[in-house]
């Protein structure tokens, strides 16, 4: 039975004094991701239906290779933190909560290195 | 917590239907949520009929008609009838609202009436918010100084008056924070936004010296940042205060301080 006072959970823990950065950062990555998206789209519309060839010649572009280094930065990034949030709204479970945001952090990593080697991959390697 | 279905003893059953009012022409319906922590029942809705001519034109004056007239165990809170306790707030026809600034006109149909989502029960249409007076106490809201107190009283321009314009209207009825769905699932941890709306109130204060610590309390992933900008709570509000709003400039003074 639960005999604590109701203002001494609500106190629980106390002030983790956190929580700025994230939403800083969730603000920051979605304004880059609004350039470098648009970029990524009309370079997508551009080159669709390009050969194989085509499409290489164009990702070995310094500006393109960078511009889409940068998109996959931002938008793994913008994606880690929002979907952070969305686990800590509604898995409650402290064992699988914990699991899931290491789980989502790994996923991010693990796709931006694949997309950052692909890019210098091509730029540098053809 | 998210919860999909209600636990099987909270899921809702068809009540009774209470006989109409003998010689009474002009009927509406009521369809109220009944709940008794004695009888081991489940909730359940009961329907009432209630004689619009005698009886006032607020959804709290037909519910007061059924306790005065048909079913004197209907248990509500209810104070001062014209929208400044607080104590009626309840969902009506889908919203949170207060009961007695809602009117029956305002409503089609039969008028549905439940205790404000997501909150214990105590009974019928009473919830109980005592987690929900605990977090307000957590904010201290109350004036916090550090110099001298002055031999009159704190002093205060007119403009930075007018900032606590919006805020100070705030009378706790509890119909923002329950109809947050944030609020729902982090309840506990989370503030909601009627407390963060007073945080603001005391934060905004040009007479109060805390606002560092205050603002230190608050940056907290749960505390404050569970508010994804819904806004049910500025719908919702029978004030029309914008909690929302509120909540927007914590978060703007949070990033103010870093730069």
């Amino acid at each position: 039975m639960d005999m604590r006072t109701p203002l001494g959970k609500v106190r629980g823990l106390g002030s983790a004094k956190e929580g700025t950065d994230h939403f800083w950062r969730q603000r920051l990555t979605a304004v880059s991701n609004i350039p470098l998206l648009i970029f990524f789209v009309f370079f997508v519309a551009r080159y669709a239906g390009a050969s194989h060839a085509e499409l290489l010649a164009a990702l070995a572009n310094p500006f393109v290779a960078v511009i889409l280094g940068l998109v996959v930065a931002s938008a793994l990034i913008h994606m880690r933190i929002g979907m952070q949030v969305i686990i800590e709204d509604y898995v409650h479970a402290e064992g699988v909560k914990i699991a899931l945001l290491m789980l989502n952090t790994f996923f991010a990593i693990a796709i931006g290195g694949l997309f950052l080697f692909a890019i210098l991959k091509i730029a540098f390697a053809g | 917590m998210v919860e999909l279905a209600l636990p099987k003893n909270s899921q809702v059953n068809e009540g009774k239907v209470w006989p109409k009012p003998v010689g009474a022409t002009n009927l509406r319906e009521y369809r109220v949520y009944r709940w008794n922590p004695d009888d081991g029942k489940n909730p359940r809705i009961d329907t009432y009929y209630i004689d619009v001519d005698d009886c006032g034109p607020m959804v709290l004056d037909g519910l007061l008609y059924i306790k005065n007239n048909i079913d004197p165990t209907l248990t509500l809170r209810r104070s001062c009838r014209e929208g400044i306790c607080g104590s009626c707030a309840m969902n009506i026809d889908g919203t949170n609202t207060l009961a007695c600034t809602k009117g029956m006109d305002e409503v089609k149909g039969s008028v549905k009436v439940y205790p404000l989502p997501h909150m214990p029960v105590v009974k019928d249409l009473v919830p109980d918010l005592t987690n929900f007076y605990a977090q307000h106490r957590s904010i201290e809201p109350w004036l916090k100084t550090v110099s001298p107190t002055p031999a009159k009283e704190w002093k205060q321009s007119h403009e930075d008056r007018q900032k606590l314009d919006g805020l100070y209207e705030c009378i706790l009825c509890a119909c923002c924070s329950t109809s947050c769905p944030s609020y729902w699932w982090n309840g506990d941890r989370y503030l909601g936004p009627a407390v963060l709306l007073q945080a603001y109130r005391w934060l905004i204060d040009s007479r109060d010296e805390a606002t560092g610590e205050r603002l230190d309390n608050l940056e907290d992933p749960f505390r404050l940042y569970r508010c994804h900008t819904i806004m049910n709570c500025a719908q919702a509000c029978p004030k029309g205060l914008n909690p929302a709003r509120a909540i927007g400039e914590i978060k703007k003074m949070l990033v103010e301080r870093r730069f």
